[in-house]
């Protein structure tokens, strides 16, 4: 954790109890530092994902347990994340977004690639290793209930970490620190998780996340377990500790409106692969890929009028398995401005069309210009019979 | 669906109305505990080809709105009262066999969660073709037909394999679609959809969406949705009833309600939700606490605790919902054309 990371940092606590030690962390330079690299310099990502994929094995069979395939969850993805900056990562269900945050923080092992974390490659770090750099990133589970234990204390729960990674300091002034850093009383240390409402939970995970001051946190749908009107106080409070403590975020979640509300640039995750990444502003403003073009017009405005005069590309059929991810294009499936050519039978690279835009897709410039238009059906052909049932 | 109704303002009572639910009241009474009022004196109505919304978090009563007027809370602890009217029958006071024959034939539920609302060892087709059986007397092989006809009709492909499957073999998407063909399977005058899209993807709960739309337009079915869900609502729903704590607290039009929320609970939903298209670096207004920070109705407005325009007069003498188009239960509403009503649009 050098200077240069977090000015507005407050004083890490666990500073004193490691800094002498140059094995103790990887990250500071030691020989053993992954490829054996110093500290990045600051321009460089503080989180560098190149080719990641995490297949897990389909089992047949009762004896022999014979390999059938393969769920490929995540399917070679590379991305970037600048220091201080959010990264959101948005998909629908089954796309592989969580188990790309957990593949980052090799909380499931990945099948091929490599997770460079301030220049280090967290792909060669022996267990022991790994949990010291843990430190560094964390994590922010979607529901606070099950993510916390609840015969703990919160006192409990935000020691723990403290104590896992010699914190010499003072634990109780940490923990008041942190209650206060996430708003809540002091007189929350106490008392345990069923005693807090929803979003009060999910203020005790992201207490827990921030303890030993990490430099990454990933947040897995941070707030689609809470009611509305709690949500924007999560939000916020993430925001703010941004701010406060410099934190860089990767934010995972479904709700494109709340990712797009967070982020600076947001990566469009399709079948276990990235197929659009862009500035969040640039994303809404002109999205590239059909899928991202679809799924935007799918979310719900809280605007009668908006919702009146917008065009929706209804999407048809379902999500193919992962297992059988459909070859070329693997959205041509479901994509209403499938061309006849190159589609069905050619991967589409993730390529940048313009500068901080990169888009999977063969016919992305005539879609932008409008010269490949959407099938005139783009809606849901069945939709359209529904309530006038026949016989 | 669409403006041309935006003029009915689905107030109980109003002429051609099909469902007419007044002063509903359910209480849940457990021994050594206090009364809990889940829902506290609703009233609504809703017409032929019309879309009523019922808006609210957690806790606010909505689904228990929607299992009393199916008549599906248990008997035992819960104390309903009020009056549910569908199509002039007391719905209420109607005996279990008449309101079963009703049930499935004349309004149907469709519920958030289709896994819990399918039975997991029965296919789908037994499930969908049972209504038609039942209520509609049709031969095994006839309802066959007709459910995978009903089948391609939500959009299933391969509707004749997909009946043969258990539901745990159908994607969420499907199951909910299942779900709905079963409701509909006897053109319901009446369907109460309870958060219907709530557990699906964005793609699918468009594709449901547009699917409840054509049935409202095409049909003339009427519509109660129920959701949590301003964007839904939005594109959705005729009228809007926002509830809090058991008790509607503001009702409208959807373009009134949206264009210039009076109610501070209802401006403060909208300036919480991020917004596709609003600029980027608008920072979200919460509502501060939680939906359990509410006091009873008894002894003031249940907002008033977390309420940023409260007043004396809050306290102790709760509102009534006044007003006709527009109505409200508050003293203090945001001004008609409050900041929170501007819609910046980029």
């Amino acid at each position: 954790m050098s200077a240069s990371t977090g000015p507005s940092r407050p004083d890490p606590p666990e500073r004193g109890a490691t800094s002498g030690s140059p094995e103790s962390d990887p990250l500071r330079g030691s020989p053993e530092a992954g490829q054996g690299n110093g500290p990045a310099p600051s321009g460089e990502p503080l989180l560098s994902v190149r080719g990641l994929k995490v297949h897990f094995p389909v089992r047949r069979g009762v004896l022999l347990q014979r390999v059938a395939g393969h769920v490929r969850a995540v399917d070679g993805v590379d991305l970037d994340v600048a220091r201080g900056m959010t990264y959101g990562l948005v998909g629908e269900s089954g796309c592989g977004k969580s188990t790309l945050g957990k593949a980052v923080l090799r909380l499931v092992e990945p099948t091929a690639g490599t997770v460079l974390f301030n220049g280090a490659d967290l792909g060669g770090q022996s267990p022991e290793r790994m949990r010291r750099l843990r430190r560094h990133m964390q994590m922010v589970f979607q529901d606070p209930l099950a993510s916390l234990d609840p015969r703990q204390s919160v006192e409990s729960v935000l020691t723990e970490p403290l104590r896992a990674h010699g914190f010499t300091g003072d634990r109780s002034r940490r923990v008041r620190e942190l209650l206060d850093l996430v708003g809540l009383p002091s007189g929350a240390a106490g008392r345990y998780p069923h005693e807090f409402s929803g979003g009060q939970r999910q203020r005790i995970g992201i207490a827990r996340a921030i303890a030993l001051n990490p430099e990454l946190i990933i947040a897995d749908e941070p707030v689609s377990a809470l009611d509305v009107s709690i949500q924007a106080q999560i939000v916020n409070l993430l925001e703010d500790l941004q701010e406060q403590l410099g934190l860089t975020y990767v934010v995972v979640a479904h709700d494109l409106a709340v990712v797009r509300h967070v982020s600076d640039v947001i990566g469009v995750m399709y079948l276990g692969a990235l197929v659009e990444e862009a500035p969040s502003d640039a994303l809404y403003a002109q999205p590239l890929h059909p899928y991202t073009i679809a799924l935007m017009s799918a979310i719900p405005i809280p605007d009668p009028e908006v919702e009146e005069r917008r065009r929706r590309i209804l999407l048809v059929g379902d999500l193919p398995s992962p297992v059988d991810v459909p070859p070329g294009c693997r959205f041509h499936t479901r994509c209403p401005f499938r061309r006849p050519t190159r589609c069905a039978d050619e991967v589409p690279a993730l390529r940048e069309t313009r500068p901080g835009r990169k888009v999977a897709c063969h016919w992305a410039e005539e879609i932008a210009a409008g010269a490949v238009r959407a099938a005139a059906g783009a809606h849901d052909p069945a939709a359209t019979e529904v309530g006038t049932p026949s016989s | 669906m669409g403006p041309a109704n935006a003029a009915s303002p689905g107030s109980p009572g109003s002429p051609g109305s099909l469902l007419d639910v007044r002063d509903l009241t359910v209480v849940f009474r457990q021994r050594g505990r206090a009364d809990v009022r889940a829902v506290d004196g609703v009233s609504f109505s809703v017409s032929p080809g019309e879309t009523v919304g019922l808006v609210g978090e957690s806790g606010c009563g909505k689904s228990v709105t929607s299992l009393a007027i199916m008549g599906l809370l248990p008997k035992r602890g819960v104390h309903v009262t009020g009056g549910v009217a569908f199509d002039g029958t007391d719905l209420l006071a109607l005996p279990p066999d008449k309101l079963r024959a009703l049930r499935g034939r004349e309004l149907a539920v469709v519920f958030q969660d289709p896994m819990t609302s399918l039975n997991p060892v029965v296919p789908i087709g037994t499930q969908v073709t049972e209504v038609l059986t039942r209520h509609r007397g049709l031969g095994n092989g006839e309802a066959r037909r007709e459910a995978a006809d009903l089948l391609r009709r939500v959009g299933i492909p391969d509707p004749s394999r997909r009946l043969r499957e258990y539901p745990h073999q159908l994607s969420g998407g499907m199951r909910q679609r299942a779900l709905i063909a079963a409701a509909l399977a006897c053109r319901p005058r009446l369907l109460i959809a309870d958060e219907p899209t709530t557990a699906l993807d964005v793609t699918i709960q468009a594709q449901i969406l547009e699917l409840l739309r054509t049935l409202v337009a095409e049909s003339g079915t009427a519509l109660v949705l129920i959701t949590h869900d301003l964007g839904v609502v939005a594109g959705m729903c005729d009228t809007v009833h926002v509830m809090y704590a058991g008790r509607i607290v503001e009702r409208a039009p959807r373009y009134d309600l949206f264009a210039s929320p009076r109610h501070p609970y209802t401006g403060g939903l909208l300036a919480s939700v991020p917004r596709l298209d609003q600029p980027r670096g608008v920072r979200l207004e919460p509502i501060k606490g939680s939906p359990r920070d509410t006091i009873p109705w008894a002894r003031g407005c249940a907002f008033a605790p977390r309420c940023p325009n409260r007043v004396e007069a809050c306290t102790p003498d709760a509102p009534d919902l006044e007003g006709g188009r527009h109505a409200l239960r508050c003293v203090n509403p945001l001004p008609s054309d409050s900041p929170e009503a501007k819609v910046v649009h980029p």
